[in-house]
C-alpha cells in the first residue's frame, strides 16, 4: 500500500502542493497526467530520491517520509531502464541481493527464477550495450523485482518501445502483477496503456489528483 | 530491435551542397592555417630527432646522472599520477554531483595550478614552507630542496588537470544510475563505489596519464622549490636545462626526445582509453 497525504514537492521551479493519493495494497494503478505535471517528481519523491517540502509518506504500515531510498522497501524502475554499463543482465538481477548480503545459493537461485520469469535467460552475461528497448526494460523489471519489493514504481516503461515489445512488456507486467501481488504505481501518459492494464487510474490535473472512473 | 548507441561524436559534420569559387578559397584557407601549425609542430619534432641519433640518446644513457634524473623522473611522475588521481576522484565527482554555496569559487581555484606561470607555483610553495606550518611539517617530512618537494611541485600543477578530467567524466555519467542504486538498497558510498566508479575506471585511467605526462614535463615548480642537484632532485626537464647551461646542445636534445615519446605514447593511451572529451 502506498498512502500520500498532504504532500509538497518542490524541484527547481516545478511545484506540486498538497497531494494526497492511495494505493490499495496490490493493486495495479496507473498515474496519468500531462509531460512537465510532476508525474516523475511525484515518483521520485516515493521512492525517496526528492525530498518532500512537507506532507508525509507511508509506505505499507511505516511512515517513510523520512527514511533514505534504501531503507523504503521498494523497486524503482526509472524512465529508460538506467542501467549499469559495466555489470552483466546476471549482475543487475543480484544487485539488490549482494547489496543485502544474501548467501550466494539464495542471489544465484533468484537470479535463475527472474531470468526465467522475465525470458532473460539467454541474456544473463551480456552487457547493457546491444540490448534492444524491450530487453533494457524487462532487466530493469527484474533489478527492481530482486529483494521482493512490497511496491514497485514504474516510470513510462512502455514509452521507448515499438508495438511489439510493447505488448510484450505489458504481458510481463500484468503477469508480475498476477503472480507476485506487488503493489503497483505505473506512470504513464498513454490512456490505452493504463486502461489495459490498471485497475484504477489517477490523474494530476493542474498540481491536484483525481481518480478517474474505470474506462469501459 | 537494437538500440546500441552510437559513438558520442566529436563534432558535427554539415553537408555544404555545392561549392563556389569563394567558398572553396575559404577551405582552403581553413586547410593552410591547419597545415600551417600543425606542420610547425611536427617540423619540431623532426628537426629534434635528425639533430641526434639512437646512439646519441643510448649515449646519454649511459651518463650515471642522466639515469638518476630519468629514474627520479618516472618515479617523481607515477607517485603524483597516483596521488593526483586519488584526489580527482572525490572533488570530481563531488563537483559534477552536489551544488552548494561557492562551487563557483572553489571551481575557479581548481583552475588557478593551470593558469599561473608555473614558476609562481614553485616560489609559493617555498614561501609556504618557509612559514610556521610549513617548517613544522618540514621537520617531519623535508620538503625544500628534497625529493618528496620534486613530488610536491609536479603533484601542485598536475592534479588540476586531472580534476578536470574527472569532472568531465562523472558528468558524462547519468546520475540516475546511482539514484537507482539507492533505491536497490545501496548507501551513497556504496552507489559511488558499485555503480559510478566502475563506470568512470577509463577516465580515471586517462587522468592518471594526463597527470603523469604532465608531471614528468614539470620544470619550474620544481627547479625553484626542489632545486636541481645533480643526483638528489634532478629531473628530465631539470636535465634538458643543466645541458644547455654548459652548452651540450647534443645531451639535450637526446633527453628531449625521451621526454618527446613519453609525451607521444601517452597522448595516444589517453586518446584510446579517455572519456567523450579529454580536457588538457
Amino acid at each position: 500500500m502506498i498512502v500520500i497525504d498532504d504532500l509538497t514537492v518542490t524541484s527547481g521551479a516545478f511545484r506540486l502542493e498538497g497531494v494526497s493519493l492511495e494505493v490499495p495494497p496490490g493493486s495495479y494503478t496507473a498515474l496519468m497526467g500531462r509531460t512537465g505535471c510532476g508525474k516523475t517528481s511525484l515518483l521520485e519523491t516515493i521512492a525517496g530520491l526528492l525530498p518532500a517540502t512537507a506532507g508525509r509518506v507511508i509506505i505499507g504500515d511505516r511512515d517513510v517520509t523520512r527514511l533514505r531510498p534504501a531503507d523504503r522497501g521498494l523497486g524503482y524502475v526509472p524512465q529508460d531502464g538506467a542501467l549499469f554499463p559495466t555489470m552483466t543482465v546476471a549482475e543487475h538481477l543480484s544487485f539488490a541481493l549482494r547489496v543485502r548480503r544474501k548467501p550466494r545459493t539464495e542471489v544465484s537461485a533468484r537470479v535463475a527464477d527472474l531470468a526465467r520469469q522475465l525470458d532473460l535467460v539467454r541474456l544473463l552475461d551480456r552487457r547493457p550495450r546491444g540490448l534492444s528497448g524491450g530487453e533494457r526494460q524487462r532487466v530493469a523489471l527484474g533489478r527492481a523485482l530482486a529483494a521482493r519489493p512490497e511496491v514497485l514504481l514504474l516510470d513510462e516503461p512502455l514509452s521507448a518501445l515499438d508495438d511489439e515489445s510493447r505488448e510484450e512488456l505489458s504481458a510481463v507486467l500484468a503477469g508480475i502483477h498476477r503472480e507476485t501481488g506487488v503493489t503497483l504505481l505505473h506512470v504513464t501518459h498513454n490512456r490505452e496503456d493504463a486502461s489495459r492494464l490498471a485497475q484504477r487510474i489517477l490523474r494530476i490535473e493542474d498540481g491536484r489528483l483525481e481518480l478517474q472512473p474505470p474506462q469501459p | 530491435m537494437s538500440t546500441a548507441r552510437p559513438r558520442a561524436r566529436r563534432g558535427a559534420t554539415i553537408h555544404l551542397g555545392h561549392l563556389g569559387g569563394a567558398d572553396r578559397l575559404f577551405g582552403a584557407s581553413l586547410w593552410a592555417v591547419v597545415l600551417l601549425y600543425v606542420g610547425l609542430v611536427l617540423a619540431m619534432l623532426v628537426a629534434d630527432a635528425t639533430y641526434t641519433s639512437p646512439a646519441a640518446i643510448l649515449e646519454a644513457l649511459q651518463r650515471s646522472e642522466i639515469r638518476d634524473a630519468l629514474e627520479l623522473s618516472l618515479l617523481s611522475s607515477t607517485i603524483t599520477a597516483i596521488l593526483s588521481v586519488a584526489f580527482a576522484v572525490p572533488i570530481g565527482y563531488l563537483l559534477s554531483r552536489q551544488e552548494f554555496r561557492g562551487k563557483t569559487l572553489v571551481d575557479s581555484v581548481l583552475d588557478i595550478p593551470i593558469l599561473l606561470p608555473p614558476m609562481v607555483i614553485g616560489i609559493s610553495l617555498l614561501i609556504l614552507f618557509q612559514t610556521p606550518a610549513g617548517r613544522a611539517v618540514e621537520k617531519v617530512v623535508p620538503f625544500t630542496f628534497e625529493v618528496p618537494g620534486v613530488i610536491l611541485a609536479q603533484f601542485a600543477v598536475a592534479c588540476a588537470f586531472a580534476v578536470r578530467t574527472m569532472r568531465v567524466t562523472f558528468e558524462a555519467i547519468d546520475p540516475r544510475r546511482e539514484a537507482v542504486a539507492l533505491t536497490l538498497g545501496c548507501s551513497r558510498a556504496r552507489a559511488f563505489w558499485w555503480v559510478a566508479l566502475p563506470e568512470a575506471g577509463r577516465g580515471a585511467l586517462a587522468a592518471g596519464l594526463l597527470a603523469w605526462a604532465r608531471a614528468l614535463g614539470e620544470f619550474g615548480p620544481v627547479l625553484v622549490f626542489a632545486g636541481a642537484t645533480r643526483g638528489k632532485t634532478e629531473v628530465l626537464p631539470s636535465t634538458i636545462f643543466l645541458e644547455l647551461s654548459i652548452g651540450d646542445l647534443r645531451a639535450a636534445v637526446a633527453v628531449s626526445l625521451i621526454l618527446v615519446g613519453a609525451a607521444v605514447a601517452v597522448l595516444v593511451l589517453a586518446r584510446l582509453l579517455g572519456p567523450r572529451r579529454v580536457t588538457a
